[in-house]
C-alpha cells in the first residue's frame, strides 16, 4: 500500500517533469509588442551577421523601429523561416528549387548584399599577392599540386621565388554558406572537382585538415606556414593575411575587394533575371572577382501581420538602398545598382 | 497500524501520534528520493528513444553499412561512421593512457607522500585544472601547444621515425596527437580528485598493520591502499573515459576534423562528438540529419557498453576474481 502510493507519486512527479520540459520547447513566436513599438525578427546566415546588427542599429536611430536577428546559420535561417517563427530568414545559399516545394507559404528571396572570398596562405618571407588560375586552385584543393614550387605555381609567378614547401590546405570543418560559394566556385571552373566533389555547404574533401568557422580557418593558415585556405574578405583583412590574384572568366587577375565585388554582381544581373538563385562565381568581365556570393533575404508573401510587414518592407528599402554604403564599409560588397533595382523589384511584391 | 488495545492508555495517543509524523515524513523521503530516482532512469529512456526515433531513417538507408563504412560525402549523401568511431576510440584510450599514472601518481602523491602542508595546494591546483571551459583549452591547444607539438615534437619524430607507420607525415600540428594531449590534460583532475578520496578512504589501521608487519612505504601503497581503494579507483578512471569520449569543443579545435582512418599520430582524425558540433547547424537534408542523429545514437550506445564493462569488471574485482 504505502509502496504503491510511493510509487504513483513518484510517477506524478516525472509527469509534471516531461511536461515542464516540453513546455520549455523553443517555440519563439516574433510578435508585435504590445507597446505599440514594431520588433522585427529575422535569423539565419553567420556571414552577414556583423552587417545585420549595423544595419539594425543605424535604423532603430532613425525610426525607431527594432530589427532582431539571430545568426544561427543560413540551414537553421531557411529552417525557421518555413515553420514560421521568424519574419525574416537570411541565408548565403539560395533556396533551391527542390526545397521550395516543401514550403506552405507563398514567399520571395532577394539578395541584398554580397561578399567576397580571399584565397588566403602563408609563406613566409612572401608578402606578395600571388597569382593563381582557377585550374591550379582547383588542382591545389584536390590534392594534385602538393609544393608550393610546383613548375604550374612557378610558371604564374616569375618573380616570386617559391618555397620548396608542402601546401596544406585548410578548409571549413562546420557546414557553412561560405564553403558553398567556394565549392560553388570550384565546380563550375572545374569539371574534375564537380565530379569528384560537388558542391555544398559541407563536402568530402579530397585532401587537408578542417577548421571550424571563418575565424579558425584564419587561425590555422596564420599559424601553419605552406598552408592555404578560403576566408571572408574581412577575416583576411582583419588579420593581415596575403591572399592570391585569382583569373577570373575574362582571364584577368583579380583581387578581392569591394570594387571587384561589386563587378561580379553587376555581372551577374542578367542571369539573375533569369534566376533569382543563380550565383555570382566566375562572371565575366574586366573587373569581375570571381568567387563572390549573395546573401539573399526571405520574405512572407502572404504574411499574417500586414502591419509588420509594411515596416519590414521599410527596412529592407532603406537596406537595399542606404544600406549598401554601410555593407562597403564593413568590407562586404554592395549591390550594383542593377542589382539593386532588381532586388526593389522583388521587394515590391511584399504586400 | 491497529495498536494493541492492552497498551497502556496513557502513552497510547502519545505514541500514536509521534509514530504516525515518522510515518508521513518517512513516506515523503521516500517519495522524493523514488521520483529523482526515475526522472533521471526515464530521462535515459526518453534520450534514447527519442534519438532512435530520429535516426530510423539513416538506419533503414544504411543498415549495418553505416558502422563499417569509410564514406562521409554530404553532397552525395553517402554516409558511414566507421572513421568517428575510430577517433573517438583512439583519442579517448590513448588519454587515458596517459592521464591514468599521472593521476593515480598525483592522487598518490597527495594522500600518502606529500608533507600535509604540501597536500591542499596540489589538490587546489589539480582541481582548478577542471574548472577551465574546454574552448579555452581549445584555444590553448590551437595558438599554444599545436604550433610548439610541430615543431619540436611532430617534426623531429617524422624525420626520424617517418617509415612507421605511426609517425607517418606529412605533419601539420593538428593531429590526432594534439587532441590525445589536450584531453588527457582535461580529464587528469576528475581521475586524480576521485582517487584522492578513496585513497584517504582506506582506514588507517590497515596501513599501520601493514607497516607493523615490516612492510615499506612502497608495499604498503601497492599492496594495502591501492588494493583496499582499487575498486574506487576504477570508478575514477571510469568517469574520466566519460568525459574524454564526450569531450568536443576542444577536441574539434586541434584534431583537424578529416573523417579518415590513419594508424598515424601525426594525421588529422574526427570524433563523433566533433562531427555532431561541426555539421549539425547546417545539415538541411533529413537523411544527413538523420545519418548525424545515428551517430549521436552510435555515440550513447558506445559509452553505454564501456559503462556496463567498466560496472562488470568492478563487480568482478571486488568479488576477487580478478587480480590486477
Amino acid at each position: 500500500m504505502q509502496r504503491k502510493v510511493a510509487f504513483t507519486t513518484a510517477w506524478a512527479l516525472v509527469v509534471v517533469a516531461v511536461v515542464i520540459v516540453a513546455g520549455c520547447a523553443p517555440k519563439k513566436q516574433a510578435s508585435t509588442e504590445s507597446s505599440g513599438k514594431v520588433q522585427i525578427t529575422g535569423a539565419g546566415s553567420t556571414f552577414v551577421y556583423p552587417l545585420m546588427s549595423r544595419w539594425s542599429s543605424e535604423y532603430a536611430k532613425l525610426t525607431g523601429v527594432q530589427v532582431n536577428y539571430q545568426s544561427i546559420g543560413s540551414g537553421g535561417g531557411i529552417q525557421q523561416f518555413k515553420e514560421g517563427t521568424i519574419d525574416f530568414g537570411a541565408t548565403d545559399v539560395a533556396v533551391s528549387e527542390e526545397e521550395e516545394k516543401t514550403f506552405t507559404r507563398p514567399f520571395v528571396q532577394f539578395p541584398v548584399v554580397a561578399g567576397t572570398e580571399a584565397v588566403v596562405y602563408n609563406l613566409p618571407g612572401i608578402t606578395q599577392n600571388i597569382k593563381l588560375t582557377p585550374d591550379v586552385l582547383a588542382d591545389i584543393f584536390l590534392g594534385k599540386v602538393k609544393k608550393w614550387n610546383d613548375a604550374r605555381i612557378a610558371q604564374l609567378n616569375p618573380d616570386v621565388q617559391m618555397p620548396d614547401m608542402n601546401i596544406v590546405v585548410v578548409h571549413r570543418s562546420d557546414g557553412s554558406g561560405t564553403t558553398y560559394i567556394f565549392t560553388d566556385y570550384l565546380s563550375t571552373v572545374s569539371r574534375e572537382w564537380e565530379q569528384k566533389v560537388g558542391r555544398g555547404k559541407s563536402v568530402s574533401w579530397p585532401t587537408g585538415v578542417g577548421a571550424k568557422g571563418n575565424e579558425g580557418v584564419t587561425g590555422q593558415v596564420k599559424q601553419l606556414p605552406g598552408a592555404i585556405g578560403y576566408v571572408e574578405l574581412n577575416y583576411a583583412r582583419q588579420n593581415n593575411l596575403t591572399f592570391a590574384a585569382i583569373q577570373n572568366a575574362s582571364g584577368k587577375f583579380v583581387l578581392p575587394n569591394q570594387e571587384t565585388g561589386t563587378a561580379a554582381t553587376r555581372a551577374a544581373l542578367e542571369r539573375l533575371q533569369q534566376d533569382i538563385r543563380s550565383s555570382a562565381v566566375n562572371m565575366p568581365g574586366e573587373n569581375a572577382y570571381p568567387i563572390t556570393g549573395f546573401v539573399y533575404v526571405l520574405l512572407d508573401k502572404q504574411p499574417k501581420d500586414t502591419a509588420k510587414s509594411a515596416e519590414m518592407k521599410k527596412f529592407f528599402e532603406w537596406v537595399l538602398k542606404d544600406g549598401q554604403k554601410i555593407a562597403g564599409e564593413l568590407d562586404y560588397v554592395p549591390l550594383a545598382d542593377e542589382v539593386v533595382q532588381m532586388s526593389l523589384q522583388k521587394l515590391a511584391e511584399v504586400p | 497500524m491497529n495498536e494493541p488495545a492492552t497498551d497502556a492508555a496513557a502513552n497510547a495517543s502519545v505514541r500514536r501520534r509521534s509514530r504516525s509524523t515518522a510515518f508521513w515524513s518517512d513516506r515523503l523521503f521516500r517519495t522524493v528520493v523514488v521520483a529523482s530516482a526515475s526522472v533521471l532512469g526515464l530521462l535515459l529512456l526518453f534520450f534514447a528513444y527519442e534519438l532512435w526515433r530520429s535516426s530510423t531513417l539513416s538506419i533503414r538507408t544504411f543498415g549495418w553499412r553505416f558502422w563499417v563504412s569509410r564514406d562521409w560525402d554530404p553532397v552525395r549523401e553517402q554516409f558511414g561512421a566507421l572513421p568517428f568511431i575510430w577517433g573517438t576510440l583512439v583519442t579517448s584510450v590513448a588519454a587515458l593512457m596517459i592521464a591514468v599514472p599521472l593521476s593515480l601518481g598525483t592522487a598518490i602523491f597527495i594522500a600518502e607522500v606529500a608533507p600535509r602542508w604540501l597536500r591542499q595546494p596540489v589538490s587546489f591546483v589539480v582541481e582548478l585544472l577542471a574548472a577551465i571551459p574546454s574552448v579555452v583549452y581549445g584555444l590553448w591547444g590551437v595558438f599554444v601547444m599545436v604550433p610548439w607539438l610541430r615543431e619540436h615534437v611532430q617534426v623531429p619524430l617524422e624525420q626520424r621515425f617517418g617509415h612507421i607507420p605511426l609517425f607517418q607525415g606529412p605533419a601539420v600540428g593538428v593531429s590526432m596527437m594534439a587532441a590525445i594531449l589536450v584531453l588527457s590534460v582535461m580529464i587528469i583532475p576528475y581521475i586524480t580528485a576521485v582517487s584522492r578520496e578513496v585513497i584517504l578512504a582506506v582506514p588507517q589501521s590497515q596501513r599501520e598493520a601493514s607497516y607493523g608487519l615490516g612492510a615499506t612505504k612502497w608495499e604498503t601503497i601497492r599492496r594495502v591502499v591501492l588494493r583496499h581503494a582499487r575498486v574506487g579507483i576504477l570508478g575514477a578512471i571510469t568517469l574520466g573515459y566519460g568525459r574524454a569520449v564526450g569531450e568536443t569543443m576542444a577536441v574539434t579545435m586541434v584534431i583537424g576534423n578529416r573523417p579518415e582512418i590513419s594508424l598515424s599520430l601525426l594525421q588529422p582524425g574526427h570524433t563523433m562528438a566533433s562531427v555532431i558540433a561541426n555539421e549539425f547547424t547546417e545539415a538541411t537534408s533529413p537523411l544527413y540529419l538523420s545519418s548525424l542523429t545515428e551517430i549521436g545514437l552510435l555515440l550513447f550506445v558506445i559509452t553505454l557498453l564501456i559503462n556496463a564493462l567498466a560496472r562488470l569488471l568492478i563487480w568482478r574485482v571486488s568479488r576477487g576474481e580478478v587480480q590486477y
